[in-house]
């Protein structure tokens, strides 16, 4: 393991928006770094201040919402 | 077509580049492509001129690579025979090749580019990855200039007389845009004749790019472009509105290129038999704007007349209106239904969950360690079955996918492959025939979001795809078999407004077999247009509008109901109670959907003496004045016309649309009365787009003059002895000048009615103007965010009668998709409150954009909140504004969504 810093990043992407945006990126075969775990949600405004919460709380250095 | 999985293996090896016209010839796509990322179907396909196996029988590379065998290059172009009843024409435009045009040198200089060149550089999958940079060196540019009109309302060099009417707004957005993409402070101008933001918001949107993001405007025709040869910089000359002669130096230079007709279009509208108009456009009338020449034919958007996205929308609806009136009797004659076996009940069943894991071929296997992924999932809780497939998604894995939950009892399924987006439905189904219920399903989505983004780095990517199926596979342990209610549709109809939008609306779904209650607050139907004389094309409104009263009161399936308004409406789509209130009596009606088409009226002027002068008159007026023979008018020696009169302001900042057509079409009617009267009109901007601008044309050759003038310095009416006095700067000559005229039309704005008793009683919304809000300004123009309400007419925006026939048609085709069932099924995912940790606060309430839940008495009689499953989409805000917990999402509730997070990075 080098010592740079991979921040674990959770992302949570509306259905309808930002996760069909995700998958426009893999068809267009852009590439970025792979720690990244994005979650469905029908929409962003699904997202509890609490998912966020538990989010770092579990590990993650950063909390992505798109939608 | 079947068995390609859009891996795009293919376009990688083929070895023969080719110019990629999507970009607009700015980058270089492959013979075998897709022609766009978001094509629906995702497929790749030969472009057989360019490929070298189909012209020398060598090559053949892509056939070797295809890990799905989809290749196959004896497929020949077929003739298919089909047996229809209509047929709509939806072929689009081509845009104006300025190549013709030699003052802007397109050809020549580098720097010099169309609209749909600089759409494509902005475009993050553009040819410079969204990146602002120009063609010639890749320099970020600090200077960008678009000239307008290229290929419109120009006879002289291109015989394009008409106004492309789209192109002033796209520029503006482009200049915006640009420079929100732009790293240094990006100086954009617009190089203009009339500046055309007619539409809803447009007008806004123009200022605001004015005067907040800084974005110049300069009225003129740039008349010679100079390249400098080194820097390949671009020197524009001009002249200015006070005649001085002017040069300015950008680094890039956008033509707004305008819409026209191709020859091979004309060629194919001439085989079909149906007439074009001079333009090249397929010939319409207003009152039946999408029927073309030949019965049974329709045709929508930008063959009809240049046009924007809503407009557009609303005219293909229009035409699926006409369409489905034609073939009533025969609709659902075609259709088959699938059956499906009676889905098992798990609810007491441990987790037996299979995990399919898929190759793709090698667009996962190749960089994701499938076996060892499969090898991980084998050791979750919950998991009875593993297995990898080469294509999990093809037909032999369905039916052995399907086997495996009945043999091996499986009660939920994970596959673990490209997206839900594009193949969720596919194994749904596949779960459905094997009696399970299709939410017991989840995908892991380790293609498209794993494989394809982290080919570089096979060991996180497997890493990432561990986690992402382990994910998938804590939150199937969780999700349950969810319902499907249906519920009866009422197939009727409640339109309310019996003017010319409603009118339409009602004959549209009549004509297709529905009832409908059509309710006008008048003792008379008509609306506005009881009191227009003409269409801009010449139709004669009253008696077409007598042809469409009588049809609409002897039709057997339209209940009139005049001197009426709604008192009260209850209920959701498919099942709406209305309390009508009918001369002073009420009526209870029940109907499926509603279309309101309440309409707008003209401004009542403060200024210009009108009130306190008879002379001053309104465009209602005029026309009034004309029908009933005035003496005034044709004894009136000059006349003027001042546009704006309560529009475009800051009280009031959008545009009337209507109001420049009409002046002008009333204009050109004096000259003709008497050529010899002196005829002004007193304009900010021209607006006559479209074919529009040919009738502005027709007022310049029958001598009428325009004058120009700023909002800062409107003009000046006073009393002149029994005639009028209007004082105006003129630009041209830099001075005020007094016009002496017998009569003064005032082009007054078009207001909204009041709107807040129907936006209250059906929970819709307004914008700023107070005109009623779509769901979607550009795709859903005719729908209300509420599902079973629909939105038609002046109520929407000030708009002439075609576009409002056609949106009130398109209305009327939209609630009849709904209309046309005899039930609705309810999508699942959708929110439901325990009852008994509701303390009906109504937080819920407050949060729904869709009207889904409210709070309501129980028959305990304490206040809880109520789901309308009909109208929820399962955004699950009520679930996040709910301070007790007690609302939530089927599917997506705080567990299932939270399992995901709490599993998220074990490797």
């Amino acid at each position: 393991m080098s010592g740079e810093f991979k921040p674990k990043i959770i992302a949570f992407a509306c259905n309808w928006c930002a996760y069909s945006a995700a998958d426009l990126a893999g068809v267009s075969r852009f590439q970025y770094p792979p720690n990244l775990r994005i979650i469905r949600v029908m929409c962003s405004g699904r997202i509890n201040p609490n998912f966020i919460l538990k989010g770092f709380q579990n590990g993650a250095d950063g909390v992505l919402v798109a939608g | 077509m079947d068995k390609c999985i859009a891996c795009g293996e293919c376009a990688e090896k083929c070895p023969k580049k080719v110019t990629d016209t999507f970009n607009a010839g700015l980058a270089k796509r492959k013979a075998i492509y897709v022609e766009y990322p978001q094509a629906v179907p995702l497929k790749y396909a030969i472009d057989a001129p360019n490929c070298i196996y189909l012209k020398n029988g060598k090559c053949g590379f892509c056939a070797k690579v295809c890990p799905a065998q989809a290749i196959d290059f004896e497929q020949k172009e077929k003739t298919v025979r089909l047996q229809v009843g209509s047929v709509i024409l939806a072929p689009g435009f081509s845009a104006f090749d300025p190549q013709k045009l030699d003052t802007y040198q397109y050809s020549q200089y580098q720097n010099v580019i169309t609209s749909l060149e600089m759409e494509r550089i902005l475009s993050a999958t553009g040819p410079y990855h969204g990146h602002l940079v120009r063609p010639s060196d890749k320099k970020e540019p600090s200077k960008i200039a678009w000239l307008q009109c290229i290929g419109s309302r120009d006879i002289n060099r291109c015989d394009h007389g008409y106004c492309s009417s789209v192109c002033c707004m796209y520029a503006v957005k482009e200049a915006v845009i640009a420079k929100e993409h732009s790293p240094v402070a990006l100086d954009t101008a617009i190089f203009y004749m009339d500046m055309r933001t007619y539409g809803k918001e447009f007008e806004s949107y123009y200022q605001r790019a004015k005067d907040e993001k800084g974005v110049r405007f300069i009225r003129t025709r740039v008349h010679t472009i100079v390249e400098n040869r080194e820097t390949k910089d671009l020197s524009l000359r001009y002249v200015d509105e006070n005649g001085k002669a002017l040069e300015e130096t950008f680094d890039l230079v956008v033509l707004s290129v305008g819409m026209e007709t191709s020859k091979e279009l004309a060629a194919f509208a001439g085989r079909l038999e149906i007439e074009l108009n001079a333009d090249n456009f397929a010939k319409t009338d207003c009152f039946s704007p999408v029927k073309t020449s030949r019965d049974g034919i329709y045709v929508c958007g930008a063959f009809q007349e240049p046009k924007d996205i809503p407009y557009s929308v609303m005219e293909a609806s229009a035409a699926a209106c006409w369409a489905e009136a034609d073939l009533a009797t025969s609709r659902g004659t075609l259709t088959k239904t699938k059956t499906f076996p009676v889905e098992k009940n798990i609810t007491d069943e441990e987790a037996r969950i299979g995990v399919f894991v898929c190759n793709c071929g090698t667009n996962i296997g190749g960089i994701v360690n499938v076996p060892a992924v499969a090898e991980m999932a084998r050791t979750l809780p919950g998991v009875t079955y593993v297995e990898e497939n080469l294509f999990t998604c093809s037909q032999d894995s369905q039916d052995k996918i399907k086997d495996i939950i009945l043999k091996k009892g499986l009660n939920r399924v994970v596959v673990a492959a490209c997206t839900p987006r594009t193949h969720e439905a596919l194994f749904q189904e596949t779960l459905r025939d094997a009696g399970l219920n299709k939410y017991l399903f989840e995908m892991a989505n380790i293609r498209n979001q794993c494989s394809w983004v982290h080919s570089k780095e096979k060991d996180e990517a497997t890493a990432k795809a561990k986690d992402l199926v382990r994910m998938a596979v804590a939150r199937t342990r969780l999700i349950t078999s969810l319902g499907q209610p249906t519920i009866s549709v009422e197939p009727s109809a409640l339109v309310i407004g019996g003017g010319i939008a409603g009118m339409t609306s009602a004959l549209g779904l009549a004509d297709q077999g529905y009832a409908v209650h059509l309710v006008e607050k008048q003792e008379r139907l008509g609306g506005i247009a009881l009191g227009l004389l003409n269409t801009w094309k010449g139709d004669n409104v009253p008696e077409k509008l007598a042809e469409m009263t009588k049809r609409v009161t002897t039709h057997s399936l339209i209940n009139v109901y005049t001197g009426a308004t709604v008192k009260a409406s209850t209920g959701f789509i498919g099942n709406f109670e209305t309390t009508l209130s009918v001369k002073g009596s009420d009526r209870l009606l029940k109907h499926g959907a509603v279309i309101v088409a309440t309409g707008a009226q003209e401004h009542v002027p403060q200024e210009y003496l009108y009130g306190q002068n008879n002379r001053v008159l309104t465009h209602l007026e005029l026309d009034r004045a004309i029908s009933s023979d005035d003496p005034r008018l044709p004894a009136a020696d000059a006349v003027a016309f001042i546009q704006c009169v309560g529009s475009r302001e800051s009280k009031r900042p959008y545009c009337s649309k209507v109001c420049c057509t009409h002046s002008i079409k009333s204009a050109v009617r004096f000259k003709k009365i008497n050529p010899e009267a002196q005829v002004f009109v007193i304009y900010r901007d021209i607006r006559t787009y479209g074919q529009r601008e040919l009738l502005y044309r027709e007022a310049r050759e029958k001598g009428v003059i325009f004058i120009r003038y700023d909002l800062e310095r409107k003009p000046e009416v006073k009393n002149d002895g029994d005639r009028l006095a209007i004082t105006v700067k003129d630009h041209i000559l830099g001075r005020d000048i007094e016009i002496h005229a017998d009569l003064l039309i005032l082009a007054a704005a078009i207001v909204p009615r009041d709107n807040e008793v129907l936006a209250q009683m059906f929970k819709l919304s307004c914008n700023s103007d107070n005109f009623f809000n779509e769901a979607h300004a550009k795709l859903r123009p005719v729908e209300f965010a509420t599902a079973g309400i629909f939105l038609a007419g002046m109520a929407h925006y000030p708009k002439p009668i075609e576009e409002s026939i056609a949106q009130a048609a398109a209305a009327a085709s939209r609630a009849a998709v709904t209309l046309s069932k005899d039930r609705i099924t309810v999508e699942g995912v959708v929110s439901y409150v325990k009852e008994f940790m509701c303390r009906g606060c109504g937080e819920c309430e407050r949060a729904c954009p869709f009207n889904a839940i409210s709070v309501q008495e129980t028959d305990k009689a304490m206040l809880a909140a109520v789901v309308k499953e009909a109208l929820c989409k399962g955004c699950g805000m009520c679930a996040v504004a709910c301070p007790t917990g007690a609302a939530s999402v089927h599917h997506f509730d705080d567990r299932e969504v939270l399992t995901m997070v709490e599993t998220a990075f074990e490797y």
